[in-house]
């Protein structure tokens, strides 16, 4: 029999082990992120920017101490559930943060604010979430997934093309995304494709899309899949003659090093970048360098403003957690520097922004970035705020 | 009665799980831990699908690689049934939806057995590799469709607003879930015994064994291993249908392959072939994922190389282990 | 001018082949000689593309990236048959399934810890960088040019290496009959960590082909390994011949299915539901046409065992 009690044994420091240990003190918030596998350098940079606010402030958002859980979800939407499951019950955290992904945050983000949990979202905007689906206790820091499309789609039609060739991939924010550019562009559509999730190999598409002779090229192909495109699309020989239109999340940090000169010269849309001027951003891309020793993303820039975003509503109720719509109000209120300027709450809880064209450069240093060109909106507001009913 | 002086050692690890399963609850809320009694609840649940796995991998000796594709359409019949009951709406404009357990749970199970039936007609006629590969390409070809069926979310996947609703039960409350979970795979566990031990297991062991020698001897083997296949599937969707309740979500993510390779991991690591030893597996998997993920985000570094220890030495898994020589199958 | 677009589609759908065959044939090697399912064989196409974008950015040089991506893959691929794999040969199919399932796991961690989560940085070669026009009016990109000529390559090496070497028909004798060679006196072991480093080197070499067309990012591996399962069983297990065939087979459907469905639907139902039907159609094509071949013909195109 002592097999089993060793295995007692055993079993009960597991569970000492899980169990996060119960601390009174400080406001508690659970970071969901990922940070292995797939799509880890979204994660990893929200993290660090999120983090990045919290070294700045020593330890302390808007002053008052916080305590911040991390884990990883692997972008599996059943692993991020079982986290968050144990964050509300077990950590019984007051607020939480950090999916990158629509799909994971549809799983997630219901559950979570119907147990009376904040969440804050740093990055995941699905529309659902922006309208039927709305919650008061839902915030969302970045965008609605469709503001970056609309954008360009708006700023594809300024600049007088009147033949565009769209394309996404087959999943509900690559229909999204063509249906939001589509709802600002104003001219024909050369050809709609829908690619396979995940695909590597675009030739074919890029074949068909020479073959139907359009001015412009607008795409959404987030990740990897973007990295592959461009890089085929540069040597079909096509960059030159039919330019390319995409939303920031093709042309970020993460992406521009490995797609390399394919990228250059792209225009892309985007809420935020390096050289918006105001001291919020200046100071975050100065410290972001400095602790990191890398240039911030998007990404990263979101996770800063989350971060933010709570250190005011924090400051404001001076980290009393008991009054749930003293906090919520003072989220909503959003009185902080945004690194992006121009930042505030629509009715629905998602931003109302000022959405910028970026076009990839090299710079002095040689490495390829973006640097803003125009603005394409000006206080720009989500379509689904209207079926929101809280 | 028992008489707990005569208890051999298999009956004495059977005896103090299921002590345990059935103590963990009241234990666990006593404690304040609440969250364990949902990490304990997708052990039974994923215990049951890995059972089912095994009723076909250990038992029949066919290695399916797309076990988690019956599992997925199994989670999907409650989830788009429940939003077609929340939103009033018909399915395909036939027939209305439903949040009811005694409707849906079965309906799972009878569309996961019928897609089994449909797949193990084809893929049972190949065999080794090919098997495995046809079986793969099914459920790569089911993750794909349900990725682009934006009706039901796509890759978003469908949130429910609830779990489904069980006569005289309130399965929103975890502990009562929990049980009805615990009740199910005993249940599974209890029939499947039953049904290796019958003449049908004997003909099922017998093809595993020497398939050649079963059909010289005029089993219709290939109608048998049919058979075999939709029960498995069947369960998997049951499993399915309530990893859906649990998580009141469901998404393509639960048929990509990597997860039938999960399932199959978790059978192999409880001991195969013994049906209920899966269940420990997936008990030792899912707590190893939680304390190796807690520990380091490069936990995958450490879980692949035990991978394969496990798979070069430990054979009989943790539940050979635990039951020592005698209790082999 | 659609005849044009289909000819350049059928272009890319060889391309595509050649480059699934450069991986198909190391695998189906590996299985018909060793009876082996090796699931890791995506981690070293992945070693390969990690290994010559990394030479690449530091010599500046693409050929030195690819001659270094060669033996890198054979090595570790060969460390692995030693440590791992070969205690698993007598094993049955299941646990090679999972040990190299636990390969993959360990793999992908491991380059992440050595390159970072983030894709890497490997451009095409200064001199292949241009466009040809071999369809007129459709400028081809010559590198896609040099991988089809690659594969041609090395098809012909492969059918010269096993029709007209001692190498080849050992490999060729193992396939039908394993324990006759053994028995013949042969070094079996060696033979077979040979030919795994051999396979090895074609999947760095597939790898290093394939890093400037796409991104080389951890996990880059899986999602062409299905791919290629697809084709040698399509081809037949053990076949370099199937696995030829069957690699044409799945790159012309997949690119022509992806180029042609959703237009070809458009001509039934309404554009919206022609893109969305098109689109999944198209990326379930290649297992339809897998299922398709195993109801006709179960052991695939070219049985190599008897």
């Amino acid at each position: 029999m002592s097999r089993k009690i060793s295995l007692a044994v055993a079993a009960t420091a597991v569970i000492g082990l899980l169990a996060a240990p119960a601390q009174a003190e400080g406001v508690k918030i659970g970071m969901i992120t990922t940070l292995s596998g797939g799509g880890s350098g979204l994660g990893i940079d929200i993290r660090d920017g999120f983090e990045l606010a919290l070294k700045q402030g020593g330890g302390k958002l808007g002053g008052v101490d916080v305590e911040v859980i991390t884990q990883d979800d692997a972008r599996k939407p059943e692993t991020a559930k079982q986290i968050a499951d144990r964050m509300v019950k077990s950590d019984k955290v007051d607020i939480m943060t950090g999916i990158v992904w629509s799909n994971l945050a549809m799983a997630v983000v219901p559950g979570v604010t119907k147990a009376g949990v904040f969440y804050v979202s740093p990055n995941a905007g699905p529309s659902a979430l922006a309208g039927k689906m709305c919650n008061e206790n839902y915030f969302n820091v970045a965008w609605q997934n469709d503001n970056l499309h609309e954008a360009m789609g708006q700023h594809v039609t300024d600049k007088g093309f009147k033949n565009v060739y769209i394309l996404a991939p087959n999943y509900p924010a690559g229909s999204d995304a063509l249906a939001g550019f589509k709802r600002f562009y104003k001219g024909k559509i050369a050809g709609e494709v829908y690619t396979k999730l995940g695909q590597k190999d675009y030739a074919a598409e890029i074949s068909a899309l020479r073959a139907a002779k359009p001015d412009a090229v607008f795409f959404f192909l987030p990740g990897g899949m973007g990295i592959n495109f461009l890089k085929q699309y540069a040597q079909s020989g096509l960059k030159e003659s039919i330019p390319l239109f995409g939303p920031a999340f093709s042309f970020d940090e993460t992406i521009l090093k490995p797609a390399g000169d394919a990228a250059l010269g792209v225009f892309n849309s985007s809420q935020w970048n390096a050289d918006i001027d105001n001291a919020a951003n200046r100071a975050f891309v100065a410290d972001f360098i400095a602790e990191y020793g890398r240039r911030p993303s998007l990404y990263a820039s979101q996770g800063y403003d989350a971060a933010r975003l709570i250190g005011s509503a924090l400051k404001a109720v001076g980290g009393d957690m008991s009054d749930k719509s003293a906090f919520r109000l003072a989220l909503t209120k959003a009185e902080f520097e945004s690194v992006r300027g121009n930042f505030r709450f629509g009715s629905n809880h998602h931003p109302i922004q000022d959405i910028y064209v970026r076009q990839v450069y090299r710079d002095d240093k040689g490495d390829l970035t973006n640097k803003i060109v125009g603005k394409v909106f000006t206080d720009h507001q989500d379509a689904y705020a209207k079926d929101c009913v809280m | 009665m028992v008489d707990l002086r005569n208890l051999n050692r298999r009956q004495a690890v059977h005896l103090v799980a299921l002590a345990a399963a059935i103590l963990l609850p009241p234990v666990v809320l006593a404690a304040d831990e609440p969250f364990f009694i949902s990490l304990a609840s997708r052990m039974l649940i994923y215990g049951l699908a890995a059972a089912s796995l095994d009723l076909i991998l250990g038992f029949g000796g066919m290695v399916s690689f797309g076990h988690a594709a019956f599992f997925g359409v199994g989670g999907y019949t409650v989830g788009i049934l429940f939003t077609h009951g929340f939103q009033g709406s018909e399915f395909l404009g036939l027939f209305p939806g439903s949040d009811n357990a005694l409707i849906v749970w079965p309906l799972a199970m009878l569309v996961s057995g019928l897609l089994a039936l449909a797949i193990g007609a084809v893929s049972l006629r190949t065999g080794g590799v090919y098997f495995i590969m046809i079986t793969l390409a099914f459920a790569q070809m089911l993750y794909f469709f349900f990725v682009s069926l934006e009706t039901y979310g796509g890759d978003d996947g469908l949130s429910m607003y609830g779990r489904s609703r069980f006569p005289g039960l309130d399965l929103s409350d975890d502990t009562s879930f929990y049980y009805v979970c615990l009740a199910l795979l005993l249940l599974f566990l209890w029939l499947g015994h039953r049904l290796t031990r019958s003449r049908f297991g004997m003909v099922i062991a017998g093809v595993r064994e020497n398939e050649r020698r079963m059909i010289a001897l005029g089993f219709p083997v290939y109608r048998y291993k049919l058979a075999c296949f939709t029960i498995a599937g069947a369960v998997a969707g049951l499993s399915g249908a309530l990893i859906a309740n649990l998580t009141e979500f469901v998404s393509p993510s639960m048929m990509v392959w990597t997860k039938s390779g999960e399932i199959m991991v978790m059978t192999i690591m409880g001991g195969m072939g013994t049906l209920i030893g899966p269940v420990f597996g997936v008990a030792a998997f899912l707590l190893m994922e939680e304390v190796l993920s807690a520990w380091t985000e490069h936990w995958q570094i450490v879980l692949g190389p035990l991978l394969i220890l496990i798979v070069l030495f430990a054979k009989r898994g943790i539940y050979g282990w635990l039951v020592g020589r005698e209790g082999g199958r | 001018m659609t005849a044009l677009l289909v000819l350049e589609q059928l272009l890319n759908g060889l391309q595509l082949g050649v480059m699934l065959f450069l991986l198909a044939a190391g695998l189906t090697l590996v299985f018909g000689i060793m009876d082996m399912i090796n699931l890791a064989h995506g981690s070293l196409y992945m070693v390969g593309a990690f290994v010559a974008a990394t030479v690449a950015e530091y010599t500046g040089s693409f050929m030195l990236g690819l001659l270094a991506a060669l033996p890198a893959a054979a090595l570790v691929g060969m460390a692995v048959e030693l440590i791992a794999l070969r205690t698993l040969y007598e094993r049955n199919h299941l646990d090679q399934v999972l040990a190299t399932f636990g390969l993959i796991l360990f793999f992908n961690e491991l380059v992440r810890i050595v390159w970072g989560p983030r894709a890497i940085f490997m451009d095409v070669p200064e001199a292949l960088s241009g466009t040809v026009e071999i369809v007129p009016g459709a400028p081809y990109p010559a590198f896609r040019l040099a991988i089809i000529a690659a594969g041609i390559a090395v098809a012909l090496f492969l059918y010269f290496l096993i029709t007209r070497t001692r190498i080849g028909m050992l490999i060729r004798a193992g396939a039908s009959n394993r324990e006759m060679v053994g028995a013949l006196g042969v070094d079996v072991k060696l033979l077979f960590t040979l030919v795994f480093g051999l396979g090895a080197a074609l999947a760095g070499l597939a790898g290093a082909m394939a890093g400037p067309l796409f991104a080389v990012e951890v996990g880059m591996g899986e999602g062409v390994l299905i791919l290629t399962f697809v084709v040698i069983v399509i081809g037949g297990i053990g076949s370099v011949r199937g696995a030829l065939v069957g690699a044409l087979l799945v790159g012309l459907v997949d690119t022509l299915g992806r180029a042609f469905l959703p237009t070809l639907l458009r001509l039934v139902v309404e554009p919206a539901t022609a893109d969305g039907v098109g689109a999944s159609l198209s990326s379930m094509s290649i297992y339809l046409l897998m299922v398709a071949v195993l109801v006709w013909r179960p052991r695939g195109l070219f049985p190599a065992h008897g």
